[in-house]
């Protein structure tokens, strides 16, 4: 998924100019793990809330919860084995070289100057996948979140791995609060992921390029 | 009368009790807390040793520790058991039963022994096997201590219920001797529940398998198989049963009662749906309605600036 630039994409209107940003095997892993992070989002929730009357059962519940975990795990390790044996992941990679100034630019872009007629400070090319600010979120969400929830959701499928207890709180819930804490993070990214990705030519535009895998330059 | 005999002993037998820290010396224990106990047998006149009934071997430290450990053996057992070879027709006496001291006294109205006799005259146990089924049954008089009243350690508590039931349950010779015929398969029967071994040392079994009553601290009410609870959102949601039950002990619900942080400060389990913390509740919607409340405003912008 990509955050384009609006004034960038405005000049580029006639251009036919076309990245394959997204091989396959990366929208495999992006579509499995959209959806499954969905239902994990929606389960949770249901199950944390206290409600008594859900529509779905809360065994059910519990049961939906597991089994799409466990598919996002096995299809994280898609993303990470990917990254790493692809090109792909060096797109992850930060220079120290303007460490939080390129990212604040990019933040101002976001809420000053694309209203104000500025052009995108970083525009998208073969070399550059993601903005700095897309970026930095994006390492945070899949190389310190999800790993988070996954270890987490792990232990709390198997509760007799957990240490019994920390002080005199239970292991367990100290991983359930974790747990729930990276998973509500991931909600709130997802939530600004939707909608940053809407800024394009058309607010439709990146959403067909993470199906298609090309994206309009 | 009866009110008499058990203060006076009670007085009487701080002395005697003492002996259990030296069951040697005492004159039941010397043989009943060992493997093997030791006579003197008239007929041939010699020594003997036999092996002893591992159901009739007390455990004195338990003893020690129990509610009764002010009495001595014979306040409630016949004082003719004093002698060896024990007469064979003691065995055909009737046992006290909790109600001879515990009924009809004020000083122990607030066990409410009665209510509890009511509520396990309706139970399934009552109903099976009728007066056959003591209160021993389950709560061994000879080590049987409060730990649901004094305890602030759930797990603790749900260990000391459980044990109670899984003695039978769990044992095929004991559930035989009462039901005539073999035990159900535990394991098995409770194969629905998804972390079995966590919910059997979290939870007590009465939990799922009792009537909750308002009026006592557990219901003695234990249901069929038919009607125990299997439907998870009793416990697990924020009105959950568990409140009404394990967690309505004064010494368990002070410390669950943490206003803000909730349950975070001192908790030793967690129950999803039912362990909420409100701060982290509150910051969660604050979160979310900030970050729509972006989203909005940006789409606006774009909008009217397009």
């Amino acid at each position: 998924m990509q955050f384009s630039e609006s004034l960038k994409s405005k000049s580029a209107m006639n251009s036919n100019h076309k990245i394959y940003f997204y091989p396959v095997w990366l929208r495999i892993w992006h579509g499995i793990n959209a959806l499954g992070i969905i239902l994990l989002i929606i389960t949770g929730i249901s199950m944390q809330s206290g409600v008594e009357a859900t529509i779905v059962p809360f065994n059910s519940l519990v049961k939906m919860h597991n089994i799409a975990g466990v598919v996002v795990t096995l299809n994280y390790f898609l993303f990470f084995i990917g990254n790493l044996v692809t090109n792909n992941g060096k797109f992850y990679i930060v220079k120290p070289k303007g460490f939080l100034k390129r990212p604040m630019k990019q933040a101002t872009y976001y809420v000053w100057g694309m209203f104000h007629g500025m052009k995108a400070p970083y525009p998208l090319s073969e070399k550059r996948k993601f903005n700095p600010l897309q970026k930095y979120f994006y390492i945070i969400v899949m190389y310190l979140a999800v790993p988070f929830v996954i270890l987490s959701g792990f232990a709390l499928l198997f509760p007799e791995i957990i240490i019994e207890r920390v002080y005199n709180l239970s292991g367990v819930f100290l991983t359930a609060v974790v747990h729930s804490a990276f998973g509500f993070f991931i909600s709130i990214f997802l939530l600004i992921h939707l909608y940053v990705a809407s800024i394009g030519k058309n607010p439709l535009e990146n959403f067909k390029s993470i199906v298609s895998g090309w994206h309009h330059v | 009368m009866l009110i008499l005999m058990v203060v006076g002993s009670v007085s009487a037998l701080k002395v005697s009790a003492q002996s259990y820290e030296n069951p040697k010396n005492h004159q039941c224990l010397k043989c009943h807390a060992f493997q093997s106990y030791t006579f003197h047998n008239d007929l041939m006149d010699r020594e003997e040793t036999r092996l002893m009934n591992p159901y009739f071997i007390m455990d004195t430290i338990a003893m020690r520790n129990g509610v009764h450990h002010g009495f001595d053996c014979t306040d409630c057992h016949s004082y003719e058991y004093s002698t060896y070879p024990h007469k064979s027709t003691l065995k055909l006496e009737p046992k006290a039963t909790c109600l001879d001291c515990h009924g009809g006294d004020e000083s122990f109205a607030s066990y409410h022994f009665e209510e509890i006799d009511q509520e396990f005259k309706k139970s399934v146990h009552y109903k099976a096997y009728g007066d056959i089924f003591t209160c021993s049954k389950c709560h061994d008089q000879h080590t049987y201590k409060p730990i649901a009243r004094n305890s602030s350690n759930v797990l603790d508590i749900v260990q000391y219920s459980n044990k109670m039931c899984l003695s039978c349950h769990n044992d095929m010779k004991r559930y035989e001797m009462v039901a005539g015929h073999a035990n159900p398969k535990l394991v098995q029967v409770h194969s629905w529940l998804p972390n079995q071994e966590l919910h059997f040392s979290h939870v007590r079994c009465i939990e799922c398998h009792t009537q909750v009553s308002d009026s006592l601290n557990v219901s003695h009410d234990i249901l069929p198989k038919s009607q125990a609870v299997r439907n998870c959102v009793e416990c697990h949601s924020s009105n959950s049963r568990l409140k009404a039950t394990l967690y309505k002990y004064e010494n368990i619900r002070k410390r669950a009662s943490g206003k803000i942080l909730g349950t975070i400060i001192s908790n030793e389990s967690y129950v999803i749906g039912t362990n909420q913390v409100p701060l982290l509740k509150v910051l969660s919607i604050i979160i979310f309605l900030l970050a729509l409340a972006g989203i909005v405003t940006h789409a606006i912008f774009r909008i009217l600036k397009k």
